[in-house]
């Protein structure tokens, strides 16, 4: 629990399991909860990083709350452009989301 | 204690995202990312950030988490008691991840990390305020103005037409 590589080794599991997520998965809602997982690797490393460099300064710190308000941020949106995918189409499944598709 | 703990932690948080990710219930993915995400404020609270991980669980349970079970909740029909989901091409993005963890991996173990003397703090709070209102009150004010887009899109995207 004091060595830098623990932590960084969790978040690099974290950050695969999230990218395996988003790889597979078709549904829209899981491919979101994909992207809080790598979300949250990144969080993960900021604050290790800046626990372990030193603490005088927070700046992991302020960019991790950056992050996650951009995560909330993105997830309204998106969470919003799914639902109005299922009104459309019946379904949240992206494969069929090719309309544009010549 | 704290090293059995920690890595009580650490095996939560990882075996709950698996669960995550490999889940055939929708709704059970998103009660292990609930458990995750905790593990996740856990862990932010062994590197001294008690800031980010109240910021944590109030942002990320609280809100996004919500969130998300009702999107998982308004986008399938109710009278169907299972909400499944399928994966697809998991050999090849299994072996793509791991492709890229071994990489991770390698740089992490190799690489000779430069760690400054290890401190105890009392308290984040003071000087996260401290760093918003001075350094980075302008991304302070961006990230206001962003989160007020967000909502106005999001509102705009899903009004009845």
């Amino acid at each position: 629990m004091d060595s830098l590589n623990s932590y960084l080794i969790i978040s690099a599991v974290l950050f695969t399991l999230g990218l395996y997520g988003v790889m597979t998965r078709r549904n829209g809602i899981a491919i979101l909860m994909g992207i809080e997982l790598i979300l949250n690797s990144a969080n993960l490393n900021f604050i290790a990083f800046n626990r372990f460099g030193g603490m005088e300064k927070l700046d992991g710190h302020i960019f991790s709350i950056f992050v996650m308000v951009l995560a909330a941020a993105e997830a309204v949106v998106a969470l919003a452009i799914i639902i109005n995918l299922f009104k459309n189409l019946d379904t949240v499944n992206i494969d069929n989301a090719d309309t544009l598709k010549g | 204690m704290s090293e059995i703990l920690f890595y009580a932690i650490a095996a939560i948080t990882i075996g709950s995202a698996f669960w995550v990710v490999t889940s055939k219930n929708l709704v059970y993915s998103a009660v292990w990312l609930f458990v995750t995400l905790f593990g996740v404020a856990g862990l932010f609270i062994f590197l001294y950030a008690d800031f980010i991980a109240a910021t944590q669980v109030l942002i990320y349970v609280g809100g996004v988490l919500v969130l998300i079970i009702f999107g998982v909740m308004l986008t399938s029909k109710i009278d169907t008691a299972k909400i499944s989901q399928s994966s697809k091409g998991k050999f090849i993005g299994a072996v793509l991840s791991l492709l890229i963890f071994g990489m991770m991996l390698t740089v992490i173990l190799t690489t000779n990390w430069k760690v400054g003397e290890l401190q105890s703090v009392d308290s984040t709070v003071n000087t996260i305020g401290n760093m918003i209102l001075n350094e980075y009150l302008l991304p302070f004010e961006a990230v206001s103005i962003l989160l007020l887009g967000a909502l106005i899109g999001s509102a705009m995207l899903s009004r009845k037409k």
